[in-house]
């Protein structure tokens, strides 16, 4: 459980592609990162975090039920 | 937090719900003592796998953490395998066997268990399916040439219909309604999506009912109410859940006289004090729906978990639990997605039909968006999501169908 707030310059999300099935709960959770395309794949509109949105993002990445997402230090 | 000796977090139920609020309490800063007590023996599993992906041979259940990370990086006394016999909520204690827990706060999050059908004999081979061990048993029987029948359209039985006919099964649906699952998408994308089962080699037969079982120590077939016999193996019930409450009975918590769920406030407390409830046996008023309800999907009772701990230890923190439901299932290949409620004036299709494979069904109340299905679609519904969440209008719920623009694929 690594839920320690690190600075989220140094932040960046990872997807396991292997994992993901574009189930879009962190498209509706943190829209400007995550967008499911039609054919189910997660477009990652973002991939690093600012200040302002890492709650966000954080909740999205726990919230996954694929546990396909995670937050990585640059 | 004032505490007395020994008494802290209490959470009864060790899945989802259960689990995600032991993660915000350790996450929000609670140091004081979780007692973690889940009735199965298994460490917390994820569910909506036992009906679709776990049933293929060799699947391995998911558990969400491991035995380590629960008792010692979240610091938790788990307890599994343990029944509770009821709670003392004046004297603020659980009561396990012949040993008493006291708590601070209490935390229910017991779920619900499958309802059964009274009138079937009590012979092998029919099962239901809620856990890791009926998940089990339902996979060693749906191989190639197996005999399926499935009691109930609802979701849990067309998920398992799906994947016994991936496995080679010979599967059939049996729904004593006329239209499947109109309680939870309505009647018009009922029908849509039950025609998934047809279209890849299911037979699904509405209004009938099994009028006999056939075999004396283990099922061999059904009767139908229409004289049909029909060869079965395996009978799944799939009929619904209630909530997991018999065991509050004595309580004296206010209880839904509906069908036995816990009746919370919009905070997720019950009508005792320091006692909370989440996941599918809480009933609650969900203001952003305007309604009281009670969900049985994995967002829900995630996210109900998270607060319900949040609201119960950090009053700082705490806030209504509000939420626009959401639930997908996947069939036959198809991802099937539902946000909102299906209490509805009226349903229409805005991209795609009811007989094609792809499309887009909005719900209408009054002059609101209430609530949207879509087959095959997963670009369009969290957008929708968001846009009933923010109240928004019918008359403008058409822009969301517009396609990527330049603007938005490069952001």
């Amino acid at each position: 459980m690594s839920d320690v707030h690190t600075e989220a310059a140094r932040m960046r999300i990872v997807v396991d592609r292997g994992r993901c099935t574009g189930i879009g709960i962190c498209e509706s959770l943190a829209p400007e990162h995550f967008e499911v395309s039609d054919d189910g794949s997660l477009l990652l509109l973002s991939e690093t975090v600012t200040d302002a949105d890492l709650e966000d993002v954080e909740t999205a990445v726990r919230s996954c039920p694929a546990k396909a997402l995670k937050l990585e230090v640059i | 937090m004032t505490n007395e000796a020994g008494a802290g977090l209490v959470v009864v139920g060790a899945s989802l719900a259960g689990l995600r609020a032991v993660e915000s309490a350790r996450r929000g800063g609670y140091t004081d003592s979780i007692t973690l007590i889940g009735a199965e023996i298994y460490l917390p599993y994820d569910r909506p796998p036992l009906s679709k992906g776990f049933l293929a041979e060799g699947a391995s259940p998911d558990y969400f953490l491991t035995e380590e990370e629960l008792r010692t990086e979240l610091n938790v006394d788990l307890r599994l395998g343990t029944f509770v016999d009821g709670v003392d909520t004046e004297r603020k204690v659980v009561t396990v066997g012949d040993q008493e827990i006291p708590y601070e706060r209490l935390i229910i999050a017991t779920g619900a268990e499958p309802r059964v059908l009274a009138h079937l004999p009590a012979i092998d081979g029919i099962l239901t399916l809620r856990t890791l061990e009926d998940a089990r048993q339902i996979r060693d029987a749906i191989g190639e040439g197996s005999n399926l029948v499935v009691i109930g359209a609802g979701f849990i039985g067309s998920e398992i219909a799906s994947s016994a006919q991936a496995r080679g099964a010979t599967v059939t649906v049996i729904e004593a309604a006329p239209v499947p699952l109109v309680r939870a998408v309505g009647e018009v994308v009922g029908k849509a999506i039950s025609a998934l089962h047809g279209r890849n080699g299911t037979r699904l037969l509405t209004s009938v009912q099994i009028d006999e079982v056939i075999g004396t120590d283990h099922v061999e077939a059904v009767r139908l109410n229409n004289g049909e016999i029909i060869p079965a193996d395996l009978i799944i019930v799939g009929v619904g859940a209630a909530p997991a409450t018999s065991w509050l009975a004595d309580s004296g918590l206010e209880m839904s006289p509906i069908d036995g769920g816990i009746v919370c406030d919009a905070f997720m407390q019950t009508s005792a004090e320091g006692v909370y409830a989440a996941g599918d046996v809480a009933h609650w008023p969900n203001g952003l729906m305007d309604s009281t309800m009670r969900l049985e999907n994995w967002t829900n009772a995630a996210d109900q978990g998270t607060q319900a701990a949040t609201n119960a230890l950090f009053s700082e923190k705490a806030k209504k639990y509000e939420t626009v439901p959401y639930f997908w299932s996947d069939w036959y290949g198809n991802r099937i997605q539902f946000v909102g409620t299906a209490i509805a004036d009226s349903v229409s299709f805005v991209s795609g039909g009811p007989d094609e494979d792809k499309f887009v069904a909005l719900y209408r109340a009054g002059d609101r968006l209430v609530g949207v299905a879509t087959l095959n679609e997963p670009r369009r519904i969290m957008k929708y999501r968001r846009f009933i969440a923010e109240r928004g209008d019918f008359d403008r719920a058409g822009d969301i169908l517009q396609p990527a623009t330049a603007a938005s694929s490069s952001r």
